[in-house]
């Protein structure tokens, strides 16, 4: 199955080689509840890849559980043609995978600049605290107050720019533009092209349809815990209105 | 001689520096079960033991093995911290999961078990232990006399618990620590061994009151009982501070010594109760505690 699309089969993607991540017959519980019913996705080398959904579908229980954050979960996790399925938590990030959380995560206890070097640098070709005070001088600006003294999209910023620090060589993104006016969404979508410059792969959730159309190369839709359609960014026009329909926009 | 409402100088000065003395102890203990509560949330009903812990190894140290006072100061924390983290990772762990009541239970039961096996060996009497030969005698301040091993309680304490609130404001370590404060998951998430820092921070927490114990066991004697005579006062100290408040624990543990000390001047039958009738008043003003955080 490797290198194939789950769902569609359609055009390759990934040019024969293996998927960066794949995930198949991926199930998860919060509890009793069985949240994830069988999710299958691939996310290649320096592909952005979005999960479309409405509320409620499991898009973020689906980067949880990849990420291993939720523990009850049953089904194969291959990050670079090895089984992330058993390691403990802390040992997933080593293997080169980052995560920033719906919530963003940055810790009020600490400053700017600690929340920036919190994460361990997990391999080399991460970006540099310099490089990255570059693209965003208002971090650099504010380094020493606390992190969420930080305005809502400053947050969002730091919660992404710490990863680039680590070295990862893919992403987890959740909702980065959820509740951010549109200049800063504007600027947090500049960020995620940064990224897929430096050839991070990124597999996001956005409920931001229009946003994720113009960043992402390729699109998953999930309804119910399972994934129901799968398309590149080419068979976007003919899709709109199908997805319009599914996504209740 | 000089007179201040109506008591001698001497009189007032000699019942702070005992104020200051038990604040010392007040702030390392406290101090520790701040460090721990705040990131295994775990009460540490042990820390009394633990405390008492430090002491007996120091004396042990002595009779069994000829070490004095400066090695046991170094290797009785050492013993400690290192019997705290075979403790949080053969047994504590198991219970991170649960309820918070049965960290407290089980904590508890750890304590009757460690003072009730040194009373058997040991009896309630106490073993003395004397202060080394560089801390004995007193020097005359002028306004009053300071033995000189008591001066070096309260100078040691102070230094033991800046400088633990520096390595945890100021290092990368503390980051780690007070990242893991706030949401424990998503640091482990980022890379971070979250478990072996669990054991570590029981461990420290557990050391400090190794290190009090070995503070104290010059000035009180080394009993099997003297933790759990001290830690009430204690977890006052930490409910009136906040709980998981680092510096409020610090602070609070000093400043709760010295109103005793003054209160055994003024008015002496409210000594014993002076702490409680404070922790009842700031927990129906600020329930979260002087320093903590409403949640």
């Amino acid at each position: 199955m490797a290198g194939t699309d789950p769902v569609s089969a359609a055009a390759p993607r990934g040019a024969g080689k293996a998927a960066q991540l794949q995930v198949r017959n991926l199930e998860a519980w919060y509890g009793e509840s069985h949240a994830l019913h069988g999710v299958d996705l691939d996310v290649f080398a320096g592909e952005t890849v979005t999960l479309l959904g409405r509320n409620g579908v499991g898009k973020t229980t689906t980067l949880r559980a990849i990420m291993g954050l939720i523990r009850k979960r049953r089904g194969e996790v291959e990050f670079e043609q090895r089984s992330i399925m058993r390691l403990p938590l802390h040992r997933v990030a080593r293997t080169g995978l980052g995560f920033v959380p719906e919530e963003r995560g940055i810790f009020a206890s600490l400053s700017v600049e600690e929340n920036l070097m919190l994460p361990p640098v997990v391999a080399k070709g991460g970006m540099s605290v310099e490089e990255i005070y570059g693209i965003f001088p208002n971090l650099l600006e504010r380094r020493t107050s606390p992190g969420t003294r930080l305005s809502g999209g400053e947050q969002q910023m730091l919660a992404i720019a710490r990863i680039l620090r680590t070295g990862v060589r893919m992403i987890l993104l959740d909702e980065p533009t959820e509740g951010l006016a549109p200049v800063i969404v504007e600027r947090i979508g500049e960020m995620l092209k940064v990224l897929k410059s430096h050839g991070l792969s990124v597999l996001l959730v956005e409920q931001n349809f229009r946003f994720a159309a113009r960043i992402a190369d390729h699109f998953y839709v999930m309804d119910h815990g399972r994934m129901i359609d799968s398309f590149s960014v080419a068979d976007l026009p003919a899709r709109t209105e199908a997805l319009n329909t599914a996504l209740g926009v | 001689m000089t007179m201040i409402f109506g008591v001698p100088l001497p009189a007032l000065m000699g019942q702070l520096l005992v104020g200051l003395i038990n604040g010392s102890f007040y702030a390392l203990l406290s101090l520790g079960l701040a460090v721990i509560f705040g990131l295994l949330r775990v009460i540490n009903f042990a820390h009394g033991a633990f405390y008492m812990l430090g002491a007996f190894a120091a004396w042990m140290l002595l009779a069994y093995a000829g070490i004095g006072y400066w090695g046991a100061l170094v290797l009785a924390p050492l013993i400690v911290g290192v019997a705290g983290m075979a403790i949080e990772r053969l047994m504590l762990r198991r219970l991170y999961g649960l309820d918070h009541l049965y960290g407290l239970l089980f904590t508890f039961g750890l304590a009757l078990l460690l003072e009730g096996t040194f009373r058997h060996f040991f009896g309630t009497s106490g073993q003395p232990y004397a202060a080394p030969e560089a801390l004995r005698g007193a020097t005359n301040l002028g306004f009053m006399v300071l033995p000189n091993y008591r001066g070096w309680v309260v100078a040691a304490s102070l230094v033991i618990c800046l400088g633990t609130w520096a390595v945890i404001e100021k290092t990368s370590i503390g980051a780690y620590l007070r990242a893991a404060t706030e949401n424990a998951t998503l640091v482990q998430a980022f890379g971070v061994n979250v478990p072996v820092l669990l054991t570590v921070t029981y461990g420290f927490g557990c050391a400090l009151a190794g290190i009090a114990g070995v503070l104290a066991a010059p000035v009180f004697q080394v009993s099997p009982l003297m933790g759990s005579n001290l830690i009430i006062v204690v977890f006052a100290v930490v409910v009136i501070g906040g709980m998981g408040s680092i510096l409020g624990a610090i602070v609070t543990g000093y400043m709760l010594g010295i109103v005793e000390g003054l209160c055994k001047v003024f008015y002496p039958e409210a000594a014993n109760i002076v702490v409680f009738v404070i922790m009842a008043i700031v927990l129906l003003l600020r329930p979260a505690g002087l320093f903590g955080k409403d949640s």
